[in-house]
């Protein structure tokens, strides 16, 4: 039992206590610094997590040495350690993004990243869903306190349904595992895939409706088609630093999607196998068309970000639909590429906000940026990136989605959203570059310059982009042999019950 | 005592979720309580249903499925802070919004000014 397995979760857990505590909550200074230096622990612990798996190897850690399935484990295989580090990076670049002032304008502010920190690492370790279901919580009661940070109407009002959206969506994920456990009789996710195979008749329906409850959770937290109306509004109001990490919050329901679904209702689930293949198809589509449709239509660039984040989910969910390991591997791919470069561009646009004065983020005629040089190459980079151009990661991410279509139908579908939500989106981005840089007018008699913490940390997720096309052989390896993984666990889930399959 | 059971979860689950398409705050709380009720009984009753089982342990007599208890705990304390969190935003959406309207707005047509 390797111990670096919990710290993911101990880490963002003690800190946050320890920022409440008197001795570091005292100034900010030693707030900002102490948080830092965690998230750097944080992510040097996932960097040893992602070095470990990636050798096959994965690492179950049995809470209290209670062993499966009667005890809680929490798992560290190579998808649970790729998600962590995208975490443990977003944290990174939104803390330091944070400490320039943004930290000021609300209270906790550390302590609440931190928590919510705590909850995505645990949602990603563990092997138990009614674990998910506490660190699920965990994460969106610190979620719904970051969104408010910083107070005002608008933030309110998203709040109101982002809070009470997540609260119905909560509800139903309970009835789901009363509805789960009264018909397979384990939580153990591993022991769950074993059982759900011999289920004949009644309690075979039961774990179907169990499967489906669960979809509509996870859709709701992935903003996938009917459940997505919240999600452009709330990172639109949200501060730049919070959506930064926040981004990663729609990945937890697609990684959820294809660990639950993956492997408890997935290809070897016997007779309710693919239980949810028939409703991904529509639904990936449909979200890859109304986000594109949003992104044309944003009047800010909050707004734009927050809709591509909905087409990237769209494009994640038409990979699971097509669910071979070459589509799960491509899904992993963009899936990182999409998080980062999303977290980027909110970044960006906090920061064009905060150099326009009333203008904002908005796609207006307005007052020039402070510093345009600087923030045009940025924002030109992003862009690219996000829109799918070479030579940035987006392109190959996109291609690999699109080469992942295997059959006829499959491409039709997949190639015709795709690619035209990718025009929309260079259209959209076109119009919102050349109004904000070019078509300025006047003088910008208040030049409230963009410290070099705050580039250092959008250029911290940036640099993925032109490294994950130049490092994309060894990534695209780690990928395949992540599906791969997946696929033989989703077959022999025994693996995860007698000790860890080494 | 499963029709029982079942009734009171169904009433619950199908007053909560009334209540909870409705458009003021106050109401909508109160679904999501009745919600969260409807929830735990419904955990609770997934151990299946014994009538004068043992209390914890006894020879001779019907031994209950503790986990579901155990989960029944767990969920009315996350439960409880979900509801206490929700009171507090729909106060604080009253006072910064000027109604309790969950749109933030009384009427539908009004521009919103929500451009951002």
């Amino acid at each position: 039992m390797n111990h670096l397995t919990i710290l993911p979760i101990l880490v963002p857990m003690l800190t946050g206590i320890l920022l409440l505590l008197p001795p570091i909550r005292t100034t900010l200074t030693r707030q900002r610094l102490f948080a830092l230096c965690a998230a750097g622990v944080n992510l040097l612990v996932a960097l040893a997590l992602i070095n470990l798996s990636s050798t096959g190897e994965i690492s179950l850690y049995a809470l209290g040495d209670w062993r499966p399935p009667y005890g809680i484990v929490l798992v560290a295989d190579r998808l649970s350690t790729l998600m962590l580090l995208l975490t443990a990076l977003l944290l990174f670049a939104g803390l330091l993004y944070a400490s320039t002032g943004q930290d000021e304008t609300g209270r906790y502010f550390y302590p609440l990243m931190m928590f919510q920190a705590l909850g995505i690492n645990g949602a990603f370790l563990t092997g138990d869903i009614f674990n998910l279901f506490v660190f699920f919580e965990i994460l969106l009661i610190a979620s719904y306190s970051l969104l408010i940070h910083g107070g005002g109407k608008h933030k309110t009002r998203a709040a109101v349904h982002y809070v009470l959206l997540n609260l119905v969506g909560s509800a139903i994920f309970l009835f789901a595992l009363g509805v789960i456990y009264g018909s397979i009789g384990s939580l153990n996710m591993a022991d769950m895939a074993v059982r759900v195979r011999e289920l004949s008749g009644a309690e075979l329906q039961l774990a179907k409706v169990g499967g489906l409850l669960l979809l509509v959770v996870f859709g709701l937290k992935a903003a996938m088609l009917p459940l997505q109306f919240w999600l452009p509004r709330t990172y639109a109001t949200a501060a730049g630093s919070v959506v930064a990490l926040f981004a990663i919050l729609t990945k937890v329901g697609v990684y959820c999607l294809l660990r639950v679904h993956g492997m408890i209702f997935g290809d070897y689930a016997g007779e309710i196998a693919d239980l949810i293949q028939p409703w991904l198809w529509g639904t990936a589509v449909l979200t890859i068309a109304i986000g594109a449709i949003g992104v044309l239509s944003s009047p800010s660039l909050k707004r734009l970000a927050g809709h591509l984040v909905i087409v990237s989910v769209g494009t994640l969910l038409s990979a699971l639909a097509i669910n071979t390991p070459s589509a799960i591997s491509a899904a992993l791919y963009y899936a990182a590429h999409s998080t980062l470069m999303g977290a980027a561009l909110f970044l960006l646009s906090e920061m064009i906000a905060e150099q326009r004065g009333s203008a904002l983020d908005m796609i207006v005629r307005s007052r020039p940026v402070a510093q345009p040089v600087a923030i045009g190459i940025t924002f030109f980079v992003t862009a690219l990136a996000l829109i799918g151009m070479p030579p940035f990661s987006g392109f190959i991410g996109k291609l690999m989605v699109l080469q992942s279509a295997e059959t006829n139908l499959q491409m039709i579908w997949t190639w015709s959203t795709l690619l035209v939500a990718t025009l929309l989106a260079l259209i959209a981005f076109s119009r919102a570059g050349s109004t904000i840089f070019w078509r300025s007018k006047g003088k910008n008699s208040d030049p409230a310059v963009g410290s070099r913490t705050k580039f250092a940390a959008i250029w911290l997720l940036l640099l993925a982009a032109p490294l994950m096309s130049l490092f994309a052989g060894p990534i695209v390896d780690f990928t395949s042999a992540t599906a791969a993984q997946l696929d033989q666990l989703a077959q022999t889930p025994q693996l995860l019950l007698n000790g860890g399959g080494n | 005592m499963e029709m029982l059971v079942a009734l009171a979860i169904g009433i619950l689950t199908a007053s909560g979720t009334f209540l909870t398409l409705r458009g003021r705050t106050f109401p909508v709380v109160l679904g999501l309580t009745l919600l969260a009720y409807a929830c735990n009984l419904f955990i609770f009753s997934s151990g299946r249903l014994v009538v004068d089982g043992a209390a914890v342990l006894q020879q001779g007599l019907a031994i209950p499925d503790p986990l579901p208890q155990a989960l029944v705990l767990t969920a009315i304390v996350i439960g409880f802070a979900m509801t206490a969190f929700a009171v507090i935003l729909a106060m604080r959406a009253r006072a910064d919004l000027g109604n309790d309207h969950v749109d933030g707005s009384e009427k539908r047509d009004e521009q919103s000014g929500d451009q951002r």
